[in-house]
């Protein structure tokens, strides 16, 4: 495993930022302070700090409805973020977008996607625009198993393959489809990948070592012009679809268990190639993730809401016709 | 110089390929030496290579998803939607991805991506490929749609849409594509929101789009015999509308029929004979009538489909029965 020091901090940083920024907001929603739905990431940070970590702002991922872990992973600004969460004039999307459709052009993430299974196609063509260009950048879609079958999924899928476009399927197989336990078994999303022509795998998603390994590979792999490529991670839905959600439908033991096995920070942490990580050093991180935390909500919750008449901005550059 | 519509769109792909390489043309056939079903791509592969020139699978969600991806990441992408009847499949990439990015992402995004589209009826190719469906697209906040009628607008407004920075369905229509006129050479661009005068006239308004304007002016020069003097207008972009050039031509005449090829509910006519009645009711002698195709598929039988599609005996017989009022 080739991490520096640096990166190997980092990514404890960026797990634990999704934790904590996710934890925070929970508590914040069920208050009533932040409007429409959110949909939590918990248990499977792992996935999104090891795909993004060896990326650039150049690279581009287009993201899901529970998306706040990849624009924390693809280095998303914590008070930006939380000022378009509480739907804010100056956050990321003024507002307009919210949790569902965050985005931050500037990193390469090209948004949140409350259509399960919209952003593959897009990602596809962010692909395309990388290998046309020849500048090397590479494109991930993340995608849930629930999105694994949509018809939009199956065309990037083939599409990437056609034009071997730089494009990595990140498929998070939660095992949930909403309230719906997902009947297919583990690894048959990367087999349906594979059977269109892509290297394909199956890895533990709540292992950031493992995810980080496969990452790494699939991304060089893009990178230097051998195509796209999926990765299956199995990992584990930790609360329910949209905050709220009771999980009723599931079995309390298997998820209690399911929950304590699949905690990709406290794996982290217990292994030994983590073990540069000082407890100094992770004393300090965390509390410099709580005070940025802190300081992200006492000034998203206070922030001016958008105006009335920003309504009608940004719907066109230009446009000769009436809007209202 | 004298060109067919497919002859102007192919030369503006030529001179907007040149002009920049972030334009691409990507879609179904494409590439191939023939240039697609019409021709309207030919030469481009020889010319800009397959690195700019991109032959897809029969995959629509995927070509147009992908070009606005690409258009959103610093690429012009031309996509090709073969025929608009295919909106069914691909539907979602255009109404809750590519029209919504700028405005859901805050101002951030950027998507000049051009779809271009076949349309209408008239050659027989039935329910599924001979649709208008140009209401549904100019109904969707964050996309413009372009419905040019004759060569010369074609070229124009291809090198407006290609060079505009938000995202444009272009639609061509099928029966229309070897239809000649004179096209300005060199660089030519119409601005979007400008309707064209097709005939001056002072008894009444007919205003038209696509196919439908050639229909009209039929139906003008038959009028004219009859001494009524029609005034015939082509809107040339559905969204964004130029409800100025209606009303003004409204105010000279005082009557309006309105020649659309959609069928009739929630239709560009429903749209338009809406506008005249809240904007220009004080400038109207009589009802507004509206021509349009009924409410019923596209049937393939030539003998049906010639009952289907709005022809010049029926705008005549809407423009006298609206004299008569």
């Amino acid at each position: 495993m080739d991490i520096s020091p640096e990166k190997l901090a980092d990514a404890y940083r960026l797990m634990k930022t999704i934790r904590e920024f996710e934890e925070r907001m929970r508590s914040e929603y069920q208050q009533g302070k932040l409007p429409g739905f959110i949909h939590i990431y918990r248990n499977q940070e792992a996935i999104a700090v090891a795909a993004c970590l060896d990326m650039t702002n150049e690279d581009y991922i287009a993201s899901t409805h529970r998306g706040h872990g990849h624009c924390i992973a693809k280095g998303c600004e914590i008070e930006a973020m939380l000022l378009e969460l509480a739907c804010k004039e100056d956050g990321l999307c003024n507002g307009k977008g919210g949790s569902m459709h965050i985005a931050d052009m500037s990193k390469g993430m090209l948004g949140a996607n409350a259509i399960v299974g919209g952003g593959p196609p897009i990602a596809a063509g962010a692909a395309l625009t990388a290998k046309t260009l020849g500048n090397g950048a590479v494109s991930m879609a993340f995608i849930g198993d629930g999105a694994s079958d949509q018809g939009t999924v199956a065309e990037a899928l083939n599409l990437a393959v056609v034009l071997q476009l730089p494009m990595i399927f990140m498929y998070e197989n939660n095992r949930y489809a909403e309230f719906t336990r997902n009947p297919k078994p583990d690894g048959r999303i990367a087999e349906r990948a594979g059977a269109y022509g892509m290297p394909a795998e199956v890895i533990d998603g709540s292992d950031f070592y493992a995810m980080y390994d496969a990452c790494q590979r699939a991304i060089n792999r893009g990178r230097e012009g051998g195509g796209p490529t999926a990765i299956e991670a199995v990992c584990n839905r930790f609360y329910g679809h949209f905050e709220g959600d009771p999980q009723a439908y599931r079995d309390q033991d298997e998820l209690k268990q399911e929950r304590a096995d699949s905690d990709p920070l406290a794996r982290f942490l217990a292994d030994e190639r983590s073990a540069a990580l000082t407890s100094e050093m992770i004393t300090a991180i965390d509390g410099a993730i709580l005070a940025e935390i802190d300081r992200g909500f006492e000034v998203a919750l206070a922030a001016a809401d958008p105006t009335p008449d920003k309504l009608f901005t940004n719907v066109y550059i230009d446009y000769a016709g009436r809007l209202r | 110089m004298k060109m067919s519509i497919r002859e102007a769109i192919n030369q503006t792909l030529h001179e907007e390929m040149a002009r920049d390489d972030r334009v691409v043309v990507m879609g179904e056939d494409v590439a191939s030496d023939q240039g697609g079903v019409y021709g309207i791509t030919e030469g481009l592969t020889k010319k800009y290579g397959v690195r700019r020139v991109i032959d897809t699978p029969i995959t629509e969600s995927a070509i147009v998803g992908a070009a606005g991806g690409a258009a959103l990441t610093g690429l012009r992408p031309v996509a090709e939607l073969m025929f608009v009847d295919f909106l069914g499949v691909c539907l979602d990439q255009i109404l809750n991805q590519i029209a919504k990015f700028r405005y859901m992402f805050g101002g951030q995004a950027r998507t000049p991506v051009v779809i271009r589209t076949m349309i209408g009826a008239g050659t027989g190719t039935g329910p599924q490929h001979s649709q208008i469906l140009y209401p549904l697209l100019a109904a969707i906040p964050g996309i413009k749609v372009v419905t040019p009628a004759n060569a010369a607008d074609a070229k124009g407004l291809l090198t407006t849409a290609i060079r505009d920075d938000d995202p444009v369905i272009f639609c061509e229509h099928k029966a229309l594509y070897m239809d000649e006129c004179e096209v300005p050479e060199g660089e030519y661009l119409i601005p979007f929101g400008q309707a064209r005068t097709v005939v001056a006239g002072s008894d009444i308004t007919i205003v038209a789009m696509s196919r439908m304007v050639v229909i009209a002016e039929q139906a003008a020069a038959q009028l004219k015999e009859k001494g009524i003097s029609a005034e015939v207008i082509d809107l040339r972009t559905l969204s964004p509308l130029d409800e100025g050039a209606v009303l003004e031509s409204l105010a000279k005449t005082g009557r309006l029929v309105v020649v659309d090829e959609s069928n009739p509910y929630c239709s560009m006519a429903s749209e338009i004979a809406g506008l005249a009645v809240e904007r220009g009711f004080d400038t109207l002698d009589a009802p507004v009538k509206r021509v349009t195709a009924p409410h019923t598929p596209v049937p393939a039988t030539p003998c049906l489909e010639i009952e289907y599609v709005p022809n010049a005996a029926k705008v005549i017989a809407a423009v006298e029965e609206t004299l008569a009022y």
